[in-house]
């Protein structure tokens, strides 16, 4: 029987750690991921796990050292966040490109400076042209299913490329949440325990090289297999949350759709702050308004067909970043979703509202803004800050 | 000129056999060589415990000679070879004259 509980995001994903029991974890301290990795380390520590932990000196080796022990053919995660997501961003393209399938819980924090602790998506929205597959969690809950979900899209041989899965600092990490928690016989199952999926545990009669010398010759028939997994991966991330709805009876998809079906107004937004504009959304539809909301779960690979399909017949939608791409042009999400709906016959009028950098909380007087906007979607900037002060 | 494969035939994620270095020319871009005179040469193996690449050729424990494959040109040999006044391994341009008439 599963069980409900109270959990932290971070205690969440230690939970899932604990159950998944991935035979390498190699990890560094850094607020607010940091609980996930003592935590499991105390589980380490206790037997209740036969993971071998490294503990290291910094996040470049933790990553370093989860390659290797990935190419050896092992199941290996981590966990990081902003600063140390940064310090590793030298080998996270060698994961994807050694098509390592590397599992990360990586708690959103903004990056600095100035020096912040708290929650925007700057950190990982950097890392998104590194070739990880990125999953959004609204709440502790999608981010416990959508881990355990992660080893079995990573794993999958029509993907075998690293995934992290992130939650919002504090909001999710810190905060008690009611989670169910399944049982470990069942996760240990879903997971599955056959290494070889990796296809490469070190052979002593047949030995390998990894990670060589790649120059003009090679270099880039060896990157493009990397794009074509991002693209088979679509498929795979479905299938994996098909079974696991069928086993355990919540459903996740690329996206979400929230009250999108009839909606003239809309809003799409990631991680935690879906939550709040939810209530925000059943509030105007009370009044009458046609207001609806697109969630994204997976930021990569892009779910840019489903969300052209699903926003299509908004009149005004903005898209609500909590990262800036610095270009004058718009956040990431932003961005990603006006190309998207370039060759699209029927389209929104957009703007873009980067908002909540650096913990700057999201509350409901900020996203009624946002919808009272939409009413004058023509007078509206591309890009707009919301909240900030001028 | 060989056909290459296309992404789609090569094996996934750069994984190869190993042991192929030797296979791979390297030394290609030196700018200096070391030139061996045998004459001088006493036979310390100072030059072959040296080489950073394993490119002082060694059969029946004697030294003889230099495998320019892989020989980058760092010159370690011919600093540490002890033979005098003269060395036995002395660095020539790579275009120079002595090296272009071997």
């Amino acid at each position: 029987m599963s069980k409900i509980v109270a959990k932290t995001g971070n205690e969440a994903m230690a939970e899932a750690m604990r159950q998944i029991n991935p035979d390498v974890v190699a990890a560094y301290p850094i607020t607010p991921a940091t609980e996930i990795v003592m935590i499991f380390a105390k589980y380490v520590a206790d037997g209740l796990v036969s993971t071998e932990f490294v503990a290291v000196e910094s996040e470049h080796s933790a990553m370093s050292a989860c390659v290797g022990a990935s190419a050896a053919g092992v199941r290996v995660m981590t966990g990081t966040s902003s600063q140390g997501l940064c310090l590793m961003y030298e080998i996270l393209p060698i994961a994807a490109a050694l098509r390592l399938p590397i599992v990360m819980c990586d708690v959103n924090r903004a990056i600095s400076g100035p020096i912040n602790i708290h929650c925007d998506h700057s950190d990982t929205m950097a890392a998104r042209d590194f070739g990880w597959l990125q999953i959004f969690s609204e709440n502790s809950q999608e981010a416990y299913d959508s881990l355990i979900q992660a080893i079995r899209i990573a794993e999958d041989p029509r993907v075998h490329l690293p995934t992290m899965v992130t939650t919002d600092g504090f909001i999710i990490s810190h905060c008690l949440d009611k989670i169910e928690i399944l049982e470990d016989k069942d996760v240990t199952e879903f997971v599955g325990q056959d290494r070889k999926a990796n296809n490469r545990l070190l052979d002593l009669k047949n030995p390998t090289s990894v990670g060589l010398l790649d120059l003009q010759d090679y270099y880039f028939e060896h990157r493009v297999p990397v794009a074509q997994a991002m693209k088979d991966s679509k498929k795979v991330i479905l299938e994996v949350a098909d079974e696991f709805a069928k086993k355990f009876g919540r459903k996740y998809g690329l996206i979400e759709e929230y009250k999108l079906a009839d909606a003239e107004v809309a809003i799409v937004a990631l991680g935690s702050t879906c939550g709040t504009a939810k209530v925000v959304i059943d509030e105007l539809r009370a009044k009458g308004v046609k207001a609806g909301m697109l969630k994204i779960r997976v930021f990569r690979p892009f779910p840019a067909e489903e969300i052209v399909k699903a926003l299509g017949k908004v009149k005004a939608l903005a898209v609500l970043d909590r990262s800036d791409t610095w270009s004058a042009q718009g956040g990431q999400v932003f961005t990603e979703i006006r190309s998207a709906f370039y060759e699209a016959a029927q389209k929104p009028k957009m703007t873009n509202f980067i908002y909540g950098l650096g913990g700057r909380e999201i509350d409901l007087p900020q996203l009624h803004t946002v919808f009272a906007a939409l009413k004058n979607i023509d007078k509206q900037p591309v890009v707009q800050y919301l909240g900030v002060r001028e | 000129m060989s056909e290459k494969p296309g992404w789609k035939s090569l094996p996934e994620g750069d994984v190869v056999k190993a042991g192929t270095a030797a296979e791979f020319k390297t030394g290609d871009w030196r700018s200096e060589r070391p030139v061996w005179f045998p004459e001088r040469c006493i036979q310390c193996l100072f030059c072959w415990i040296s080489c950073p690449d394993s490119s002082i050729i060694v059969k029946d424990q004697k030294m003889t000679g230099i495998d320019y494959d892989h020989c980058k040109g760092c010159g370690i040999c011919a600093k540490e070879c002890p033979v005098k006044p003269q060395k036995a391994l002395e660095m020539k341009p790579e275009r120079g004259e002595e090296t272009c008439q071997k």
